[in-house]
């Protein structure tokens, strides 16, 4: 059944929160390497769903299959293969920059020398040289997210989901962020990214809009404008909420 | 926040064990003597000279007497009859009375003992001279008892205090500091990032003991210099059978404290559990009040209440001189306490919701 390409496959999942449906029966699958666009208006039940697909909240129903792990008896397996990154800020703010990358290292049981190895390029990589022994809690937000996305790959996982990774920061950093995004695809990791900002719902290869638990349309940005007959994202995102 | 958490358990053990006293001092006397006799005389010069009673008011009538007592300004008044001396030499009975502000029911009941002691051995001195002036044969069958106080000869009250207080601060402190803790980090939403990690329950949960564990230890060696510098404190026992003793003890409560975070959502909620049991067991831990003073039901409650054995162990060990065997009973019940509580502690902790 499992496809090498396929790594996150997902059938009929479903979330009850007593008698409100948050999550409404969503199938989709997403390919090795893909920068997979998830969108939806405020409260459509994307955060729930990604919750349900890093092992952190079990589903009501449905089959959802996360780097080849069940989500329903495999959640240890799949946060061994998976990275992280909420729509809050959460490394430690009171741990230095060092000792943030240290301690997470630490817990997905890296080695000293590769977390030191590790530390060296992820702070080279995000200019952070000034800053290593700063505590995070003073950094402006937009450093802090491109420190909490490089956390979030350092035990270089298969995928890793973003929820709103760029809220609140400024444009250039979103860009530099999206840098990074690329950077990750285009070494074989897979992205799993929710976003509010419509820009960057065109830099997916595919996109997925969810309205009212239920995701609506599936495509790539391309497709999606042609089958609405729009200009761009916005207005296609716009039809589909409005209903 | 490490200084703070040294310095302030520190202050409050030196001006606690230094108020918290039983004894009762400064009693406010008043008396009324209507025999202004040699005998009624020489009694109230008896209470002038304890060191007990200060203010020694002299009240012309019961009225004034009552009034007083009614401002406050009196504790106790003592009433010398007329024809006290005549009655006391010739009936070998006379009555005196007594008024004692009652409303501090501990304090009342202490003063009445000591009142009663002055005029007891006051009575004795009185029956001896009697006999001598008589010069009759007086077949006295008084009973004197001379009591022997063992653990604690002066009756210094601090020697009782302190390690009890001791024992307070290393609970509050290691209570709070765990029962915050992952409730805070459900706040900021770090929580949820270790959640996403293949850490083990196991390994958080000791991950986030072992610190408060050590801060506990460290509160401990702190207090028991400060018993022993400031307060002269008598250390009978093995230093290292107390600390072996408060190892296991500080699990207990951190047990507690992780399992109420584990139950709630905010600091605020956490901040009110952990008070509620900490009132409770400070209240019914033995140290304030007698345990076997207290009705049936609440001494069974009591036999849950971690912070008792540490009071009773610490006063055995350190006062008594108490070893392993002695203490046995305890460090069994507070063992199987830690036991239960973290494995709540580490079953309650889910990493899913």
């Amino acid at each position: 059944m499992m496809n090498n390409t396929k790594v996150i496959q997902v059938e009929g999942l479903t979330k009850l929160f007593g008698d409100f449906v948050a999550v409404n029966k969503i199938s989709f699958e997403v390919e090795k390497g893909e920068i997979f666009g998830f969108l939806g208006a405020n409260g459509a039940g994307k955060t729930t769903a990604i919750k349900m697909l890093i092992g952190i909240s079990k589903p009501n129903e449905g089959k959802a299959l996360v780097a080849g792990f069940d989500v329903f008896t495999q959640a240890e397996e799949i946060k061994n293969n998976i990275g992280y990154m909420s729509q809050k800020f959460a490394l430690y703010d009171d741990l230095t920059v060092k000792e943030n990358i240290t301690f997470f290292g630490g817990i997905y049981g890296l080695s000293k020398k590769i977390i030191k190895e590790k530390t060296t390029s992820l702070i080279e990589d995000l200019e952070l040289q000034k800053v290593t022994n700063s505590l995070v809690g003073s950094l402006p937000l937009g450093w802090k997210q491109k420190l909490s996305f490089s956390v979030a790959l350092i035990h270089n996982p298969k995928i890793v989901f973003l929820d709103e990774p760029t809220g609140g920061v400024d444009p250039i950093t979103r860009r530099q962020f999206w840098e990074l995004i690329y950077k990750a695809a285009s070494k074989g990791t897979t992205v799993f990214v929710t976003t509010h900002y419509m820009d960057e719902a065109e830099y997916c290869d595919r996109v997925s809009i969810m309205v009212n638990g239920k995701i609506e349309a599936l495509n790539t940005p391309k497709k999606l404008k042609e089958h609405f007959n729009v200009e761009n994202m916005n207005d296609v995102f716009l039809k589909l909420a409005r209903g | 926040m490490l200084p703070i958490i040294f310095v302030l358990p520190l202050i409050q053990l030196i001006i606690l064990s230094n108020a918290a006293t039983f004894d009762v001092k400064n009693i406010k006397f008043g008396y009324i003597d209507k025999d202004h006799s040699t005998t009624s005389r020489a009694l109230i010069e008896k209470f002038k000279g304890s060191t007990y009673f200060n203010l020694i008011t002299d009240f012309p009538s019961q009225t004034l007497a009552n009034q007083a007592v009614l401002k406050g300004e009196i504790d106790v008044v003592l009433e010398v009859p007329s024809y006290f001396e005549r009655d006391f030499l010739k009936e070998k009975n006379a009555s005196l009375g007594l008024t004692i502000n009652a409303i501090d029911g501990a304090a009342a009941g202490l003063e009445n003992v000591y009142i009663t002691q002055i005029i007891n051995s006051f009575n004795m001195n009185l029956k001896v001279d009697v006999t001598h002036f008589s010069d009759r044969q007086h077949s006295s069958t008084q009973i004197t008892t001379i009591p022997l106080f063992w653990y604690n000869k002066s009756l210094n009250y601090k020697t009782y205090m302190v390690p009890g207080i001791l024992v307070l601060l290393v609970t509050m402190i290691t209570l709070f500091l765990s029962g915050m803790n992952i409730v805070r980090e459900k706040e900021i939403g770090t929580l949820e990032q270790i959640n996403v990690t293949p850490i083990k329950k196991s390994q958080f949960i000791i991950g986030k003991l072992f610190p408060f564990w050590v801060i506990g230890l460290g509160i401990l060696t702190v207090g028991l210099l400060i018993s022993k510098i400031i307060f002269n404190v008598p250390m009978v026992g093995s230093l290292l059978l107390m600390y072996f003793y408060t190892t296991i003890y500080i699990l207990v409560v951190l047990g507690i404290g992780l399992f109420i975070s584990n139950f709630t959502d905010t600091q605020q909620q956490a901040m009110f559990i952990a008070w509620f049991f900490m009132v409770i067991f400070i209240l019914m831990s033995g140290l304030f009040t007698p345990i076997e003073s207290m009705p049936k039901w609440a001494q069974t409650i009591t036999d849950f209440n971690p912070i008792k054995y540490f009071v009773e162990v610490m006063r055995m060990v350190m006062l008594k001189g108490s070893g392993f065997i002695d203490i046995l009973p305890q460090l069994i019940k507070t063992l199987l306490f830690a036991i239960v509580m973290n494995g709540l502690a580490v079953w309650s902790y889910k990493k899913t919701t």
